[in-house]
């Protein structure tokens, strides 16, 4: 016992340290672990193509729908292109179509490549406000060039205007 | 001109805080009763402006004028009444107003009540509480009127997004916001013991109905928008760990340890420093909540469309209120008393626990929230953190709260004995494990989570029943005196078993919805059948045209069946908004049980054998109501709580006479 402090506060001080430390410990450990699982990065098709991104793994790939390029396949799977400045990709995906998703506009959809070189999308990202544009995206835009600048943007995602 | 008479009173009640801060302050510090009062009536006159303020809002959106910026962006004339009144919250200006509207409401109530209070420590949170106002309210004024007009007015609105346009959307942000903004009080009188070095069992017995009141009102919040997102999104989950979700869900989370600490501090006097800390914590993730959603800083499925100069002043907000905050707490927190001692083996220190545990879930919650923030600035790549890992993380390090629940409420306060009270649960223990293994064997799919979820679930409901019946005696006394101990059980216990039991119920609807869930989808025409989860069997009967007030729709009429027997009629619809040019689905549940049958009417598709038909998405949800139901079982246990008469009596009557002589103890 002589390891002890002698008076009862520090005593009791000691007894909480001793109980939070390895449930700080243990924590960090999982969170840490658990993220190396779970992170998953975001690239748009020519930072994708320049990473050389392997097929397979779980990546987020973004950028804008391509007009015209939204083709529902007679297998029940859709297909479209994601598009930045410089390089396209073909998303393939099999589920239903966010309610906002449109050609022109951004997109961020999460899955991976295939060996074939299309991307094989499991998620399409919704977004509840028409006029929000991914922080990604806007991003990968700015970077290439390709930015129309929020007031375009906003005109852009509103076809019907207000004074319709 | 109401506009303008809003934009007034807007302005006036920025005035007015200001006001309530000087008078306040200076009252406490001269000692006059007089200053404090007049601070306590600029506090009440600060909300009757912001009310007046709100209800021209209102009035705007009512009456459709289209010359005020706010209702042009987010109504239309043909929007029903409903959806024209709760627009006035739909957008971030709106919402913005309805967080001050909440926050001097508060503060108008802590003025007018609390006689019980001493009066300096009442005069140093109202001063509190304006100051929080003074940040709010002219981030409002100068940064997010919604008052605002246009030059050239537009004949018609571009109507509130349809996805909002539903009942339980139009409910859930008051009740949030009144629970967020709630934590503004505890946040108060948490600088308020701060600034009068003075935190023992009467201060934790005020900050509780304040802490009760913004739980319970956060519940409901949380468990409608989580609601709305399942039946309106139409993806068939309710939880996606997106970061607006878990901004809503630290302040929760921070709200709930505080609970439990501040009956430590009320019982025992003990982790008094703490409980504080708490305090100060939980306004603060609110803030940080309110801040995350409205930067547009992650990216999330429900940010606001907003420029980030709006978010760098709601950083700065959050860094005033917060530092200043926690700043008081370093400088003033050492000089506290200490509190009363306890064993290692005792009610404390399983509160304790509870405390730890929670506070490391939220601070995972957190970092994994924050992470793509922290991957960015640190190594520049953009990331996005999955559920997986907060599935992982957050779920063990509750798992391990949950398994120390029941044990807690049976302890003995100072010294307990463990073997005793494991003795008492040894039912409650059988019973989980034989409800986790049947699961586990007959569940499908066959997975250790939903086991492990149910067991836990029937561990905590048992837990409680047990400790009830320890409380009734049931058992060792006769039947009519068992009753009559039960029914003379205070309230606040009998919240708490509610609280517990609510919380059990949640768990196992989430490990039953979380493994049990059968996703169908399918192209259908008319006539053609399919097979869902659970033994249904839809069918689709007819595809009609709906014209709604504001919509146009095509409605699918479905005959759910199982094994032969009609069981409901499912009418699923996807509908187009002219005015915005968007398209939602009006998802249709056919509830069995506490479990649903969820249809989602989709987009016209060709069918694998070339013939037009409808995409249909059919889940079988197993439980998934026990998920909404055991959170409102929790607010319940909080409301209960909040009637237990030792909050409401119990201080002391005097206070009014000799108000501003001396600090007051209370009577118990």
């Amino acid at each position: 016992m002589s390891l002890l402090p002698k008076s009862r506060k520090a005593r009791r001080r000691l007894m909480v340290v001793a109980t939070a430390a390895p449930i700080v410990v243990a924590s960090a450990a999982l969170a840490f672990y658990a993220l190396g699982n779970s992170v998953s990065f975001f690239y748009s098709p020519v930072q994708a193509r320049s990473a050389h991104v392997p097929t397979g793994r779980t990546i987020e790939l973004g950028g804008l729908v391509a007009k015209g390029s939204v083709v529902k396949q007679p297998d029940g799977s859709i297909t479209f292109v994601v598009a930045d400045h410089a390089a396209t990709d073909k998303v393939v995906y099999r589920g239903d179509l966010p309610d906002l998703f449109r050609e022109g506009q951004g997109v961020v959809t999460k899955g991976a490549f295939r060996p074939d070189g299309d991307f094989e999308a499991s998620e399409v990202l919704a977004k509840h406000d028409e006029r929000y544009m991914p922080r990604e995206v806007t991003r990968a835009l700015k970077a290439s060039g390709e930015w129309r600048g929020d007031g375009a943007q906003a005109a852009a995602s509103k076809p019907t205007g207000t004074g319709a | 001109m109401t506009a303008e008479l809003g934009s007034f009173a807007l302005i006036l009640a920025f005035a007015l805080s200001i006001a309530q801060v000087a008078l306040s302050a200076g009252g406490r510090l001269r000692g006059s009763a007089a200053l404090t009062g007049a601070g306590e009536g600029a506090a009440v006159g600060a909300f009757v402006s912001i009310a007046a303020a709100f209800a021209a809002l209102m009035y705007a959106f009512v009456t459709s004028d289209f010359s005020v910026a706010n209702v042009a962006a987010n109504s239309h004339t043909a929007q029903p009444l409903f959806y024209k009144i709760t627009g006035a919250w739909g957008s971030h200006e709106g919402s913005m107003l309805l967080w001050c509207l909440a926050l001097t409401g508060y503060g108008a109530v802590v003025a007018l009540t609390g006689p019980g209070l001493p009066w300096r420590l009442k005069a140093t949170t109202v001063a509190s509480q304006g100051c929080l106002g003074v940040l709010f309210i002219g981030y409002t004024v100068f940064a997010s009127n919604p008052l605002l007009r246009v030059a050239n007015p537009l004949v018609e609105g571009a109507s509130l997004n349809p996805l909002l346009q539903d009942p339980f959307f139009a409910i859930h942000p008051p009740f949030l916001y009144s629970g967020y903004v709630g934590m503004s009080v505890v946040f108060s009188l948490g600088v308020g013991a701060l600034i009068e070095g003075r935190v023992d069992a009467a201060w934790a017995r005020w900050v509780r109905p304040w802490s009760l009141v913004a739980w319970s009102l956060l519940t409901i919040g949380i468990t409608l928008g989580s609601f709305w997102s399942y039946y309106v999104l139409g993806w068939g989950g309710w939880w996606a760990w997106d970061p607006v979700e878990n901004a809503s869900f630290m302040p929760w989370l921070v709200a709930t340890a505080l609970l439990h600490s501040a009956t430590v501090t009320e019982k025992r006097g003990a982790m008094a420093a703490w409980t504080v800390f708490l305090a100060l914590l939980a306004f603060t993730f609110s803030m940080l909540g309110a801040f995350l959603v409205r930067s547009g800083i992650l990216t999330s499925v429900h940010a606001f469309a907003l420029e980030p100069k709006r978010g760098i002043l709601l950083l700065d907000i959050l860094g005033i209120a917060a530092g200043s905050g926690f700043a008081l707490f370093a400088w003033r927190a050492p000089s506290l008393p200490p509190g009363g001692l306890f064993a290692p083996i005792s009610r404390e220190s399983a509160l304790l626990l509870n405390n730890l545990f929670l506070s490391a879930a939220t601070v995972a919650v957190l970092f994994g929230t924050l992470y793509p923030l922290i991957a960015q600035a640190a190594f520049g790549a953009a990331v996005s953190v999955g559920p997986p890992y907060f599935n992982l993380v957050f779920g063990s390090l509750m798992g391990a709260v949950l398994l120390i629940l029941p044990i807690g409420p049976l302890m003995a306060w100072k010294r307990g004995e463990l073997k005793g009270v494991l003795q008492r649960l040894w039912w409650a223990a059988l019973a989980a494990v034989v409800a986790g293994a049947l699961v586990f064997a007959f569940h499908e799919p066959r997975k250790a989570f939903a086991g492990a979820g149910v067991a836990l679930g029937v561990w905590l409901i048992g837990g409680t029943l047990t400790e009830l019946a320890e409380r009734a005696r049931l058992g060792r006394t006769s039947l009519s005196e068992a009753g009559r101990r039960l029914r003379a059980l205070p309230r606040g216990a009998w919240g708490m078993t509610f609280a517990h039991i609510g919380l059990g119920v949640f768990l196992l609807g989430a490990a039953i919805d979380g493994t049990g869930k059968v996703e169908t989808a399918k192209v259908m025409a008319v006539g053609d059948q399919v097979d869902a989860g659970g033994g249904y069997h839809l069918s689709l009967d007819q595809v009609g045209q709906v014209d709604g007030p504001n919509y146009l729709a095509n409605r699918g009429t479905l005959s759910v069946t199982k094994a032969g027997n009609p069981i409901c009629t499912a009418a699923p619809e996807r509908r187009f908004y002219p005015a915005s040019g968007q398209t939602t689905s009006k998802v249709a549940l056919c509830l069995r049980g506490v479990s649903d049958v969820y249809v989602v009417f989709g987009e016209q598709r060709t069918g694998a054998n070339g013939q037009p038909g409808w995409l249909v998405r059919i889940f079988w949800n197993p439980w998934a109501r026990m998920i909404f139901l055991g959170p409102l079982l929790m607010a319940l246990g909080g409301g209960i709580s909040l009637s237990d008469r030792r909050l409401r009596i119990g201080l002391p009557r005097r206070a009014a006479g000799t108000r501003g002589a001396a600090s007051l103890e209370p009577a118990e």
